[in-house]
């Protein structure tokens, strides 16, 4: 039982354990931002519409701001942030969007590129019209969507090799 | 939102025991309703009982000839469920198309049928399905589940345990989704049972209903001109910024043939 004001919660993130004190009711992606200082994860809509704050947690997308962080307590969450390598070499996602031009302002990308990740692991292969409708919950409001679209095929078939 | 204290019950007992002693207690599921409610205010309980670590509220399994589906099972796990697509397609694809992907990822059965949303795609399926809800409880049949807008026929402290679907020859589900929200402006599950067919409309009006003269058609010739046939009243549909009760009608014709001739 978490009681407020606030409690210690260990998880790790990215490949390293972290901790840090929230109340019961913050947010997963406050957590990552405010606490943890990961600011590569953004809070467009903040009721679950956008997309833009999606990370994994436990390998599964979610929409970080619709999870309360003490539910992340000893589970495994990976952000934008953890995608490169330790040498800064791009994720082929990542590499994908830079090389199709996937984004415009940039502020939908992290979403995009981590709910895409879980889109290029599903077991069929994927069409624009998967893509699209993979993307249902992530809204890019340059409405960039056909670059997006180009680059999360890319990204896929460059993860599948 | 407002301060809770939160819990992570390890079983049912200890999930109730904590319900049944809290001031206002909640329990909470997925949280694609009830965390979004509670950020805009709506909703303030004491505390949040988390469901997610309750192992008995979990799994995918034929019982007694139904399809038992896990309260806790996500929209996503039923999608992907290889037993529900061999016995129940139409769930698949349902359960496939609800919210967006993340949302898929988190959302659960049991939650949504507590909440009732009345644009909730679920509730046309169990009142179609006829299927049986399992609590802590008791079993409610989905006909007297589903009482009002955002109205169940749970008391307070009751939890859903399982959803208990029957298996028809044949089921279609047929939706036209909010473009914005992807919940169902108006949703129709048709099922061909043994003794009869089934039609549920949801999105239309305060709250899941079977459509008996659509029933009655099919029973006749279970063809989409006979739901063709059948004039919708919109008397009772909802108006709302997204369509009007007339709207709503039409679309209930609509979505009705093309689950018939989905089937």
């Amino acid at each position: 039982m978490a009681t407020d004001p606030s409690a210690s919660i260990a998880l790790r993130v990215n490949g390293k354990d972290v901790e840090g004190r929230a109340e019961a009711r913050t947010l997963l992606v406050d957590f990552l931002r405010d606490t943890l200082r990961l600011t590569g994860t953004h809070i467009g809509c903040d009721t679950s519409q956008c997309g833009a704050c999606v990370v994994h947690l436990d390998g599964v997308a979610v929409k970080s701001c619709t999870v309360l962080a003490v539910q992340a307590a000893g589970r495994e969450v990976r952000t934008i942030e953890g995608l490169a390598d330790a040498d800064g070499s791009l994720h082929p996602m990542q590499e994908a969007f830079r090389q199709h031009h996937g984004l415009q302002c940039g502020f939908c990308t992290p979403g995009m590129v981590m709910t895409a990740i879980e889109l290029a692991q599903s077991a069929e292969p994927l069409t624009p019209e998967h893509v699209r409708e993979g993307l249902e919950g992530n809204i890019c409001r340059c409405t960039g969507y056909h670059n997006i679209v180009q680059a999360v095929l890319a990204g896929a078939a460059a993860m599948r090799q | 939102m407002y301060r809770f204290t939160y819990h992570q019950p390890a079983d049912l007992d200890e999930a109730v025991q904590i319900a049944s002693s809290s001031e206002d207690g909640s329990y909470l599921a997925g949280g694609m309703t009830l965390l979004p409610t509670m950020k805009f205010r709506l909703a303030s309980p004491s505390d949040l009982i988390d469901l997610g670590a309750i192992e008995a509220l979990r799994g995918i399994a034929v019982e007694g000839g139904r399809l038992r589906i896990g309260a806790a099972s996500t929209h996503a796990e039923v999608a992907a469920s290889a037993l529900v697509t061999e016995r129940l397609p139409a769930l698949t694809g349902l359960a496939g198309r609800i919210g967006d992907p993340a949302v898929r990822n988190r959302g659960t059965i049991g939650g949504s049928i507590a909440n009732a949303d009345p644009a909730a795609d679920y509730p046309a399926a169990l009142l179609a399905l006829d299927a049986e809800v399992v609590t802590n409880r008791r079993t409610i049949a989905a006909a007297n589940f589903f009482t009002g807008f955002f109205s169940t026929a749970l008391d307070p402290g009751e939890l859903v345990t399982a959803v208990r679907f029957a298996v028809p020859a044949q089921a279609a589900y047929q939706k036209a989704p909010n473009p914005a929200s992807r919940f169902a402006l108006v949703g129709v599950f048709v099922a061909r049972h043994a003794d009869g067919a089934r039609v549920a409309v949801t999105g239309a009006g305060q709250f899941a209903t079977r459509y008996p003269a659509f029933e009655t058609a099919l029973d006749t010739s279970f063809t989409p001109a006979a739901v063709a046939g059948v004039t919708v009243d919109e008397a009772g549909l909802m108006t709302d910024l997204h369509a009007s009760a007339a709207y709503r009608a039409h679309l209930i014709s609509v979505m009705a043939k093309r689950a018939v001739a989905a089937c």
